[in-house]
């Protein structure tokens, strides 16, 4: 009777697992498919902003895009030197400031202010600057900076674009250092090590290839900031490296020419726009091999 | 539940424990322990997984104050002094009690750097001082032949085994008086685990060790006082052969015969 009973029920298991089976993988065939479609859809867009940048941008550029200054209207000869020094000279002037500020924030909230109420609170404040609109920290430089010396200065574009450095290095070195197992740590005091040479020695060194994508990213978000320059900045159509000066910038420059209608400044925008696309993308190139070569 | 506290008259005594209590936060976890240990010998603690001896080791070093929550009562002295209380600082005493533990934690440096990191906190050592305080370390954890070559190397490209006696060179390079292993073979293969409980073998000669395991052969091979726990009582604690052959608690032949835990 059970032999009977066993023998026809492992046919109909069969059966049923076939069945089964075939459901699911036509499910998955077709999960497959609309993932595929969805990537497509997302790399298109990439691909043809590509595309046009480097088709429109190659054509506006040239050895006289890095020697000349911004032209007036509707002049054969013009570059954007003094745009790409100023977007230079402030994005690395806003990385020096911000990176320390940043990496000793992101250290006090890994390793010393864990669950504290100040390391909470630090951390809730920092994630509300990550999110706020650049726009409004363009605002606030303005009001209690430009307003005040009652001029448009490179300085205050240095300031506005630290206050965006500052939130993406804090938050990409706390994760890192977070990542750092606690084992490591307790290796190192269980040697006597000081907390201040563990953090510098062993955690911080660990975390390292993490803290410089941190950064390098950070670099490629103010290189296409316009907003918070707009206010601060400002531009200028001629050389300089005065600090309290109005300063051209690359997006300043590609937002006023873009704009315009005239053709000689649609071209140099152009030309912004691939430097600036070019240079974000070697910066994001460089921070994955940081991230990769993690020993 | 007391166990037997005093050892053979024969033996010093490197660190007794007297009345120690251990807390995470409200829970209870080391009861009124009361042990002293033998200088230039090894102990082994076995019993099953939250019995509590991970946490007694981890209050040999105070490594436990890495954790606000954490929390010691009682006393344990060290060559008499009880460093509990003691106004030194914590990395004085822990340079004097070093600690390998579970999984292996190569520092992210080389194979030399990572001995003398620790040897560097210390000691100002000349250049040829402290290779030759390297090379003592690794020799002493029978790691030398195998990396005399790639000094320059980092730490972390080296095999399991040979991490884990790294870190035993590291710990022992700064020459503390005590070694705490805390399951320093469980991450290792059969072989790997061989050449450590030959390394422990040698290196009571010069200090006394301490060493939490699960492994009950491991207990009985190479220790040669073992203190059986459970559930934060320290239920029995003699010379290893005693605890193995004919131990005077019910719980301990239980567990070491293996009808419980």
């Amino acid at each position: 009777m059970s032999t009977v009973m066993s023998t026809s029920s492992s046919s109909a298991l069969h059966a049923s697992r076939v069945a089964m089976h075939r459901r699911r993988k036509w499910i998955n065939h077709f999960a497959l498919l609309m993932s595929m479609a969805a990537m497509a859809f997302g790399l298109i867009w990439l691909i043809w902003i590509l595309f046009e940048t480097i088709r429109l941008g190659l054509g506006g550029l040239s050895l006289m895009t890095f020697t000349e200054m911004t032209p007036p209207p509707q002049e054969e000869v013009g570059g954007l030197a003094n745009a790409i020094m100023g977007s230079l000279l402030m994005v690395s002037l806003a990385t020096l400031l911000g990176t320390p500020i940043g990496v000793m924030a992101g250290v006090y909230l890994a390793e010393y202010g864990r669950s504290s109420w100040l390391g909470n609170t630090t951390r809730f404040i920092n994630d509300i600057l990550l999110s706020a609109p650049s726009i409004v920290i363009g605002l606030f430089i303005y009001s209690v900076w430009v307003s005040r010396f009652k001029s448009f200065s490179g300085l205050a574009g240095v300031l506005a674009l630290t206050l965006i450095v500052i939130p993406v290095v804090i938050r990409t070195t706390e994760n890192m250092l977070s990542l750092i197992p606690n084992a490591m740590r307790e290796a190192a005091y269980a040697l006597g090590t000081p907390k201040w040479k563990v953090i510098l020695s062993i955690t911080l060194k660990s975390a390292r290839a993490g803290v410089i994508t941190g950064v390098l990213l950070a670099i490629a978000r103010i290189s296409g900031e316009t907003a918070p320059l707009l206010f601060t900045a400002l531009s200028n159509q001629f050389w300089t490296t005065n600090l309290n000066e109005p300063m051209a910038s690359l997006p300043v420059t590609i937002f006023k020419f873009a704009m315009s209608p005239y053709e000689n400044w649609q071209k140099l925008a152009w030309a912004g726009v691939f430097l600036i696309t070019i240079g974000v993308l070697a910066l994001n190139v460089i921070a994955r091999t940081f991230l990769r070569n993690k020993h | 539940m007391d166990a037997q506290v005093n050892l053979p008259t024969t033996e010093k005594v490197k660190l007794s424990v007297r009345n120690l209590n251990f807390y995470y936060g409200a829970f209870h976890a080391l009861k009124n322990i009361n042990m002293e240990l033998p200088e230039k010998k090894v102990t082994a603690f076995i019993g099953p997984s939250g019995c509590g001896k991970s946490t007694l080791l981890r209050t040999f070093n105070r490594m436990f104050e890495l954790y606000p929550e954490q929390r010691a009562e009682g006393q344990i002295l060290l060559d008499g002094q009880d460093i509990l209380t003691s106004k030194e600082d914590v990395s004085l005493i822990r340079a004097r009690v070093g600690m390998v533990f579970q999984k292996p934690t190569p520092f992210p440096m080389s194979i030399y750097d990572n001995i003398a990191f620790g040897v560097r906190l210390f000691e100002n050592l000349s250049r040829v001082e402290m290779d030759e305080r390297v090379e003592w370390a690794l020799k002493k954890a029978a790691l030398w032949t195998e990396v005399k070559d790639k000094l320059d190397q980092s730490g972390s490209g080296l095999s399991g085994g040979q991490q884990q006696r790294l870190c035993i060179a590291r710990g022992i390079a700064i020459k503390p008086e005590v070694l705490l292993l805390d399951e320093p073979c469980s991450a290792l293969d059969p072989i790997s685990t061989g050449k450590i409980e030959e390394l422990i073998d040698e290196l009571k000669s010069d200090y006394t060790v301490l060493i939490v395991t699960h492994n009950m052969q491991q207990a009985a091979r190479s220790s040669d006082y073992t203190a059986y726990m459970y559930l934060g009582d320290l239920i029995e604690f003699g010379p290893t052969s005693d605890i193995f052959m004919k131990p005077k608690k019910k719980e301990t032949e239980d567990y070491i015969t293996g009808r419980f835990g």
